[in-house]
């Protein structure tokens, strides 16, 4: 892999932050849920925590990122407040969206968190859009799309990859392959052994990762970013990667391969990052510890915020269907 | 500026689209285009209606797509979340089939799911009408698929100032619109409108006063309905003509104001009736002026079936100036 890019401790520890905040985000999520404290629909990204970890770190707070309903660590990794997440997914008044998004429409454009979409393949032609106007303008700014594995065989993902290719626009498609689509495992979807082998057709340049390995994925990240910026067009990342709860809280994961789930799960990214950067003396037992217990008061703070927030008023059922003041 | 100041001669409503566009982008640079063929290497638009636009703009403003219209919607959208304002073109209505997602379930929503932080100020271009022989697939009038999408802005001029107005008032418009233009009446001409010139959206306009019934329409029919006048008045009807032009929102007020002095109305568009807009505008008649009316609400629009091919089937398909002059006429007896 493109060794330029290699993060350098500190990187790495940035990354890390991100990771260990997302890994304790979805164990939370899941236990207010399993508590019967909150009520929403749940697309757990556990296991998949590094790749947003490590394309936010190589991004701005200027830079766009598109993505879709399992995308809470995305969102997150870009750097939207937690009160304001947690909020917004308790439906209060307070979230980010006031409520009226929720958790499939995660919306933060002070951290370039423009769209959260829930319809498969649909982040990517708008993130085109936003790449468009990053060109018109010369503001220099990157567009990330995320979106999985099976969005890759829908007319949205080929439409878009087309344009960007003809238009050279500064968007990067990341595909975060966790290797099933809803229920059903890759290969029985997709006709190709490599999403990344796509990227040829449309004349754009793909490349598969061990999007698990923040090594790896921080140096692909970075190297598409610095594309984008200097004109040379978009980049298809295949980030591989592996969903460890199903495809949304409660359904029974019936439909997936036993081992290849224990084998994921026992190579869980998190740790194994956290290991390595002790191991190679970039960080302490204790500074992990003391991040890790940071964290999670952070989010014992914003689930309290959250569940203390008033839900919308009544008037907010007709508020934001047109700009304010016009008749409806 | 533009020329149109300068212009008294009458124009087409296809020159007053055009022109409408290049004011708007000649005033603001964050105005763009894009669609199938609309740059000028490919012709300014399959019927020309983007003619001059990309040489006189620059082909970073004005692009020509591939043929991947959820692609072209989504690139609008995109750009319109940062500041841009697109005006996209689905060349044809029945093509917007395949971009309904990004309209209805992005386009139209994003303002209301981000709680009002984002906002999608764009405006979709269709072409659309029978009368050229198209058949089933290139002429629909899918209006009310629209309407009934919350959040979505409908336009539909009759006329060219119409045209060059709401044109102007799509694109300053903050929200979501799509402007219907009709083929067959690209080249009607119309009285010349003033650069600058707004019709506001959700105005109707009264066309012609007239005591014993309010006949509604809006696109190419309208001109039908004009059509009608000689043989009502000659059967001693005098009708009362509204231009809706804003089918979403439309004009309750004006609307209103013409039913309670008729106590009659008849709605004609070139939509199949059935679950079309008429039904919408009788339903509200009919409960907001129960006991008050002279007659039931009459709808009259093409009927529950594909447009079809032959010349024949296709001429009687859309409502005509004699089959709107019989219903009026027998509505108001
Ligand atoms: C257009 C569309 N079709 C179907 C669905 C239902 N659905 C939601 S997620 C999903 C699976 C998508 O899999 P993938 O793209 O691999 O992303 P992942 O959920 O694994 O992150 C499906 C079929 C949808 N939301 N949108
Ligand atoms: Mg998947």
């Amino acid at each position: 892999m493109t060794s330029n890019y290699a993060p350098d401790g500190a990187t790495q520890l940035e990354i890390y932050k991100r990771a260990a905040l997302l890994k304790a985000n979805d164990e939370r999520s899941r236990k207010v849920i399993m508590t019967g404290r909150l009520v929403m629909p749940y697309y757990s990204y556990r296991g998949q925590e590094i790749i947003p970890s490590a394309m936010a770190q190589a991004l701005t707070d200027d830079d766009y990122w598109v993505t879709i309903y399992r995308g809470i660590h995305d969102m997150l990794a870009k750097g939207m407040p937690l009160n304001d997440l947690w909020a917004e997914v308790a439906g209060r008044v307070d979230g980010t969206c006031k409520g009226k998004g929720g958790p499939m429409h995660l919306t933060y454009p002070k951290k370039g968190i423009m769209v959260t979409t829930g319809i498969v393949g649909s982040s990517m032609p708008i993130a085109n859009g936003i790449a468009w106007g990053s060109q018109l303008s010369g503001n220099n700014r990157v567009t990330v799309a995320t979106f999985g594995d099976g969005a890759s065989n829908i007319g949205a993902f080929h439409e878009s990859l087309n344009l960007a290719g003809v238009w050279k626009l500064p968007v990067i498609f990341l595909c975060q392959n966790n290797l099933y689509g809803e229920h059903t495992a890759y290969e029985k979807a997709t006709s190709v052994a490599r999403i990344a082998d796509r990227g040829a057709a449309y004349n754009i340049p793909g490349v598969r990762v061990n999007g698990n390995d923040p090594i790896e994925m921080y140096a692909a990240a970075r190297e598409a970013v610095e594309r984008a910026r200097a004109g040379e067009g978009p980049t298809l990342i295949e980030a591989m990667t592996f969903r460890f709860h199903g495809h949304v809280f409660g359904d029974s994961d019936a439909y997936m391969d036993k081992d290849q789930k224990k084998a994921a799960m026992d190579a869980d990214p998190v740790p194994i990052f956290r290991a390595r950067l002790i191991a190679e003396g970039i960080a302490s037992e204790d500074e992990l510890a003391a991040i890790e217990a940071q964290v999670e008061s952070d989010i014992d703070a914003a689930v309290e915020f959250a569940l203390a927030s008033p839900f919308p008023e009544f008037d907010e059922l007709t508020k934001d269907v047109y700009a304010e003041g016009v008749a409806a | 500026m533009s020329d149109t100041a300068t212009k008294t001669k009458p124009i087409t409503i296809l020159e007053a689209i055009n022109t409408a566009i290049a004011d708007a982008m000649a005033a603001d640079d964050t105005v763009l285009v894009l669609g199938e063929d609309v740059a000028d290497p490919e012709d300014g638009g399959v019927v020309g209606v983007t003619k001059g636009l990309s040489t006189r703009f620059g082909d970073a403003r004005v692009r020509s797509t591939p043929i991947a219209e959820q692609a072209i919607i989504g690139a609008a959208i995109g750009a319109s979340l940062v500041g841009y304002k697109p005006v996209a073109e689905i060349m044809l209505m029945n093509f917007t089939t395949v971009a309904m997602d990004m309209i209805v379930n992005h386009a139209a929503k994003l303002r209301f799911m981000s709680g009002g932080q984002t906002h999608v100020p764009i405006v979709i271009r269709t072409m659309t009408g029978t009368g050229f022989s198209s058949g089933g697939q290139h002429c629909d009038y899918l209006e009310a698929w629209f309407a009934h999408t919350a959040g979505m802005k409908v336009v539909a001029p009759s006329n060219a100032a119409d045209a060059y107005g709401l044109m102007r008032a799509a694109i300053d418009d903050p929200d979501p619109v799509l402007y219907i233009e009709n083929l067959p009446a690209y080249w009607t001409p119309g009285e010349a409108p003033e650069t600058g010139h707004v019709v506001p959206l959700g105005k109707a306009k009264v066309v012609k006063e007239g005591a014993d019934v309010t006949i509604i329409s809006y696109s190419r029919v309208l001109n039908e309905v004009l059509g009608a006048v000689e043989a009502m008045d000659a059967a001693g009807v005098s009708a009362e003509i509204i231009d809706l032009r804003t089918i979403s929102p439309w004009d309750k007020e004006t609307v209103f104001a013409s039913v309670a002095k008729t106590g009659r109305c008849l709605i004609v568009h070139e939509a199949v009736t059935q679950f079309g807009v008429g039904a919408e505008i009788a339903a509200t008649l009919q409960s907001e002026f129960f006991g008050k009316l002279k007659a039931p609400v009459a709808r009259l629009g093409a009927p529950y079936a594909p447009v079809p091919f032959s010349k024949p089937l296709e001429d009687a398909y859309a409502p005509t100036a004699a089959r709107i002059a019989e219903a009026a006429i027998s509505l108001s007896k």
